[in-house]
């Protein structure tokens, strides 16, 4: 589904990603780990073609096409999807409106009929549901005045209408409580699929716990200097990365 | 030096305009409004046509704008437009009472504002001043003060027509009034238009004005408008101004409102390629309110000025005021905002905010708020922004598989909502919203059948 080879990646002139190498196929959990600074969110960005992130060398490709040639808003309606570190707040446009339109982008790409404004609310409420939000929020500006935890609540209920088949979680479980982790989990939980993967970049193991993942990768200083199972999110979680920093 | 005389050759031509047409007027016009004319003049010869060197047109030449040679409609002409022309055009119908004026003046033909409750009376201003002058007397040019601006002077010294509205006391009309000023020639018509709005003790209305041109001369239509507000009464006022490039529109609001009363003015400016509005409110009385919202959209050379004044002479009163402007090309916008709270004005609250988004590195806009407080125990704030798009905000959207031109529409949508979000006319605010869309993908939002070119 993706593959990622050799990316070398720089914002400002500063070179961040250093030669990186990653291959995700269908219905796998890949999380990327690693203490801060270590290009984590870079990575992440660069996948949905924030322009502020230069390539500078290596390629992507996604279900067998050139990622990097596409943008921001081809990636999202051939499946990619972010859920934001920082959801931005957009004050003066409405969730609904802007979700109704999103929506209606993707089956407009896939060749679907539009939704009309009551089919849209009716899915919408379902979706709601899976990650616990309150209906009133729908009717506020994207983000606006939402705590920390509706934020990232917020970003898994788009996740949900939109029904990626790769979702990058950047560090989603960053300022939620542990209810709204587990609620935030499940939803992710509950939108997986045998076709459809998941990159979960944290810096903690505790989401993890919720988000089983098939392999865990360590980012350090823009190369990633360990791969393996579910079990390495442990021992980081024990030795912590000064252990990594050291071998390194 | 010839730059000089080249300015008051162009006065001087406005002088004559008004020698030429002086006896004509005087014969032809009530006393009501004769009995202002000279001293309105005086006040216009004293000033002229303004340059940037007048204060308070440091940001609006008009001296291009009036250089061509226009035909003045001393008396008025019979229009051969038809009704249902204007009605096939794309104008809002907001099942209001309609009322429409030609050129700054009152349509001969309105049907009779028979849906408005009784007492009320809609109705041209001329007609008024000849037939019950004993009103006219009391409130015309108490407020339109003719020596600040030479061109609230020379409204005064040439009026003929407008509109009058009076609400009686107590009455309470529901459905908005809508006005439609039209501006309509065979030539280059320079129009004069000027209205009279008396709202008596608790009463309340709503008003909107749109402002639209049938053909495509150039126009200068120098309107003025004198509102009277009393005690605990409400006043909606809405202007809807959609223009095309070659029309100059001057339009100067006078406000007077009295103790608890309310007054909310919307300007709505879609289209235009001069336009500047003048408002100035004089807060009379204790408790009262006065809203003041403004949505400017400009594009190629326009050029949009709002000029307000808000005076609180009263403790206890709250004025609000948030103008929002979008600037494409090589537009030019400005904002003067001036809140002058006096001595015994004590626990004012009076707030002003202007929000501009410049979408290219050509446009340019200024702005300029004035405070002057004569209280001691007032709240006042002021702010302003120039800014262009919110890339976080925009690639955030895009994200979401919005292609970019339509999260630019979406942005720009929100950054007006918050004023259009104010207009408490639904139907207004429905159509409204649909305009501004239309006028953000650059389509011409009139009639869908004319053959209108705003490129002009």
């Amino acid at each position: 589904m993706l593959t990622i080879k050799n990316l070398y990646v720089s914002v400002d002139g500063q070179e961040i990603l250093k030669g990186i190498n990653l291959e995700v196929k269908p219905g796998e959990v890949h999380a990327i780990m690693g203490p801060n600074g270590s290009g984590k969110s870079t990575l992440a960005n660069v996948l949905v073609g924030k322009e502020e992130y230069e390539v500078t060398e290596g390629e992507i490709t996604y279900m067998g096409e050139d990622l990097l040639e596409k943008s921001p808003e081809d990636r999202a309606k051939e499946g990619i999807f972010l859920s934001f570190q920082y959801p931005v707040e957009i004050p003066g446009v409405p969730m609904v409106n802007f979700l109704k339109t999103a929506v209606n982008e993707h089956r407009k790409h896939r060749g679907e009929k539009e939704l009309n404004a009551g089919e849209f609310l009716k899915l919408m409420r379902e979706k709601m549901d899976l990650v616990d939000m309150h209906p009133t929020l729908a009717n506020r500006s994207v983000n606006e005045g939402f705590s920390g935890g509706e934020k990232k609540k917020n970003e898994i209920f788009q996740m949900a209408l939109l029904e990626p088949k790769l979702a990058v979680l950047d560090e989603t479980d960053s300022g939620l409580d542990i209810d709204a982790l587990k609620t935030v989990a499940h939803g992710v939980n509950a939108l997986k699929t045998k076709d459809n993967a998941t990159i979960v970049v944290t810096h903690y193991q505790r989401l993890l716990e919720y988000i089983v993942p098939d392999f865990v990768h360590v980012l350090y200083d823009g190369r990633i200097v360990k791969s393996a199972g579910k079990e390495l999110a442990f021992e980081l979680e024990e030795k912590g990365y000064d252990w990594i920093k050291k071998e390194n | 030096m010839s730059v000089i005389t080249e300015k008051t050759d162009l006065s001087l031509k406005y002088i004559s305009h008004f020698n030429e047409a002086k006896e004509l007027l005087f014969a032809d016009s009530p006393d009501v409004l004769n009995q202002h004319r000279k001293m309105a003049f005086q006040d216009f010869v004293m000033q002229g046509i303004p340059t940037r060197k007048n204060e308070n047109y440091k940001y609006t030449n008009l001296q291009p704008k009036f250089l061509p040679d226009f035909k003045f409609l001393h008396k008025n002409e019979e229009t051969d437009a038809s009704l249902a022309e204007i009605f096939s055009c794309n104008v809002p119908q907001l099942n209001t009472h309609l009322t429409l004026l030609f050129n700054g003046w009152f349509y001969q033909k309105n049907t009779k504002s028979g849906k408005l409750p009784e007492g009320a009376i809609l109705e041209s201003l001329e007609k008024v001043a000849k037939n019950n002058p004993g009103i006219l007397q009391k409130y015309y040019a108490k407020i339109a003060e003719t020596g600040a601006d030479p061109l609230v002077a020379f409204n005064t010294a040439m009026a003929k027509d407008g509109y009058f509205l009076y609400i009686p006391k107590n009455v309470i009309v529901e459905d908005p009034i809508q006005i439609i000023n039209m501006l309509k020639s065979d030539k280059d018509t320079f129009s004069t238009q000027r209205n009279l709005v008396i709202i008596e003790q608790g009463a309340s209305a709503k008003l909107i004005i749109c402002d639209h041109t049938l053909d495509l001369n150039q126009y200068v239509n120098n309107s003025v408008t004198e509102i009277f507000i009393a005690e605990n009464a409400n006043f909606d006022y809405y202007t809807v101004q959609n223009q095309h490039n070659s029309t100059t529109s001057i339009n100067s609001v006078f406000v007077q409102q009295e103790k608890n009363s309310n007054i909310t003015t919307h300007t709505v400016s879609l289209h235009g390629g001069l336009i500047r509005n003048n408002l100035k409110i004089l807060i009379n009385g204790g408790n009262a309110e006065a809203n003041m919202y403004g949505m400017a959209f400009l594009d190629k050379n326009q050029h949009i000025d709002n000029f307000t004044q808000v005076i609180h002479a009263k403790p206890h009163c709250r004025s609000n005021q948030i103008y929002k402007y979008v600037l494409d090309d090589k537009s030019t916008g400005a904002f003067s905002g001036k809140i002058h709270v006096v001595r015994d004005a004590q626990k004012t609250n009076a707030f002003q905010r202007n929000n501009n988004l410049l979408l290219t590195d050509t446009a340019t806009m200024q702005t300029k708020p004035q405070l002057v407080i004569d209280a001691d125990d007032v709240k006042c704030s002021h702010g302003a922004t120039v800014g262009q798009m919110d890339e976080q905000a925009m690639f955030y959207l895009r994200t979401r598989g919005v292609d970019e031109e339509k999260a630019r529409m979406i942005m720009m949508n929100a950054f007006a909502h918050e004023v259009v979000q104010q207009i408490k006319v639904e139907t207004l605010r429905e159509r409204i919203d649909e305009l501004i869309e239309k006028r953000l993908r650059g389509e011409v939002a009139r009639c869908h059948d004319c053959s209108y070119n705003c490129d002009c």
